[in-house]
């Protein structure tokens, strides 16, 4: 682990921040926008990309959503159509389905909202390393909401790949996500 | 009884590991059986010592294996405060206690006679002397330090479960490396290090410490991106959560350096009195296994 580490974790230079080898592959068990169980192996065979949040975000939620939708919609249509993004969200007592779905609606057909149950949502959480917490709420039962900022990126067989940071350049993450677009399932 | 609940809820390990569980209960246990069968022969070293080496095993204990750890893994401050304990604090403490004859007498009789103990001896025996050069110590220790908080290291080491764990481990070898070369309880005359070196080393390590303390609190822009990028436990300003950080590298970390030269010069200014009175010091020169 160490060995490969210090010499470099991955085959495939990434412009953004290299994750292989650092993070385990994508597993969860929630529930999707639809109301339905949903595991990661459902996702497999697509690139998949992964952020935590809450529709009730006024900042960092909207603006990286909408960043992910306008680099998406600088791919090609195919590549469009191998890609998942996975809008988690950490805060399932206001983020129901039906919120979830209406709130993926503004942003291209790969925005898939989940949720899940406190325990299934710090399972997933503790597995990447993240964490979230809500504030206290105020007089009109509004409480903001700390997650992370950062988008992780899987490949078609679920092992993570990259992350992406709020600094990185547009060009750079448009990079990256062709490339891995561009590697089938066993390349 | 919910009081109780939440409280032992604290202690139990974010993320259980058994080796710093096994290696905790096994040091303890084995002081505390060496002390019994020390007591018992009349020879257990003073009270003050055997609270210093148990205060430090809990306090690497609730570091690495109780809530703290969440805190730790999720802001910066108290990452410093983590690593303050296991690199000095607590390795200090151990060291001060001069814990191996008890640590010795508590030893299973099985364990002296096992097999491959020579060969393990005459193996680890030069790395051991390699590392505890009075060059090479010093700039271990600081390097360390340094090498965990390069901003790309960091992150890797947050991000990754076993990094986190080879970090933290490595921060408390070193400490306790470290702090047994300075706090030796053999005179120079046993074979510890010289008196003057040990100031010089101490002396040594704490303007590293005192400057990259100063950047990271002086400095205008966030150098650890994998606090926001991974949420932090609480919400606080990045820049607040940097510049604590900054101080508990700097200050306390630097302070330790000074305490242990007062502990060296404490043994200088006992043994001229023993040169002039011809008294030995019972609390210098314990004997080694």
């Amino acid at each position: 682990m160490l060995g490969s580490w210090l010499a470099g974790c991955s085959d495939t230079d990434w412009q953004t921040k290299d994750i292989s080898g650092l993070m385990p592959p994508l597993e969860f068990d929630l529930t999707s926008e639809s109301g339905e169980t949903v595991v990661a192996q459902a996702f497999r065979g697509d690139v998949t990309l992964l952020f935590f949040g809450f529709t009730h975000c006024h900042d960092v939620c909207p603006t990286t959503m909408a960043h992910l939708d306008s680099i998406i919609g600088e791919l090609d249509e195919e590549a469009r159509g191998d890609l998942q993004v996975l809008f988690v969200s950490v805060d399932p007592s206001r983020d129901d389905p039906d919120t979830l779905r209406e709130y993926t609606a503004n942003y291209g057909p790969e925005f898939v909202g989940v949720t899940g149950t406190e325990d299934a949502l710090n399972a997933l959480t503790r597995r990447y390393r993240v964490t979230y917490s809500h504030g206290e709420k105020d007089e009109t039962d509004h409480y903001d909401v700390s997650h992370p900022n950062a988008v992780f990126a899987f490949d078609r067989e679920g092992k993570a790949q990259f992350l992406i940071r709020e600094s990185d350049p547009r060009k750079v993450v448009i990079d990256d996500l062709r490339k891995l677009l561009g590697r089938r399932l066993g390349a | 009884m919910w009081e109780l609940e939440r409280v032992v809820g604290y202690l139990l390990p974010w993320e259980f590991s058994p080796a710093w569980a096994i290696a905790c209960l096994v040091a303890a246990g084995c002081y505390l059986r060496g002390l019994k069968r020390q007591r018992s022969k009349g020879q257990a070293p003073d009270l003050w010592r055997s609270f210093a080496f148990l205060l430090g095993v809990i306090g690497v204990y609730a570091v690495t294996q109780t809530q703290y750890d969440y805190l730790s893994q999720f802001m910066f401050f108290t990452h410093r405060a983590q690593h303050l304990v296991l690199h000095h604090m607590a390795p200090f403490l151990i060291a001060l206690a001069a814990p191996l004859p008890v640590l010795a007498a508590g030893l299973p009789v099985r364990s002296v006679s096992l097999p491959g103990r020579a060969m393990a001896g005459r193996v680890l025996g030069p790395l051991y002397r390699l590392l505890q050069h009075p060059l090479i110590a010093p700039l271990l220790f600081v390097g360390l330090i340094y090498f965990w908080l390069i901003p790309e290291i960091h992150f890797d080491a947050m991000l990754s479960r076993q990094l986190y764990q080879i970090m933290n481990w490595s921060m408390l070898l070193d400490g306790l490396l470290f702090w047994w070369l300075m706090l030796d309880p053999r005179t120079p005359e046993q074979g510890g290090l010289g008196y003057g070196t040990r100031i010089l080393v101490m002396l040594a390590v704490i303007t590293p410490q005192v400057l990259l303390g100063a950047y990271f609190t002086f400095s205008e822009r966030v150098l650890f991106d994998v606090y926001d990028v991974c949420g932090r436990a609480w919400p606080i300003a990045p820049l607040t959560d940097q510049r604590l950080g900054g101080l508990l590298t700097w200050i306390p970390a630097s302070m330790m350096s000074v305490i242990g030269i007062l502990i060296v010069v404490r043994h200088i200014l006992a043994g001229k009195d023993d040169a002039n009175t011809g008294k030995a010091d019972p609390e210098r020169g314990m004997t080694q296994p």
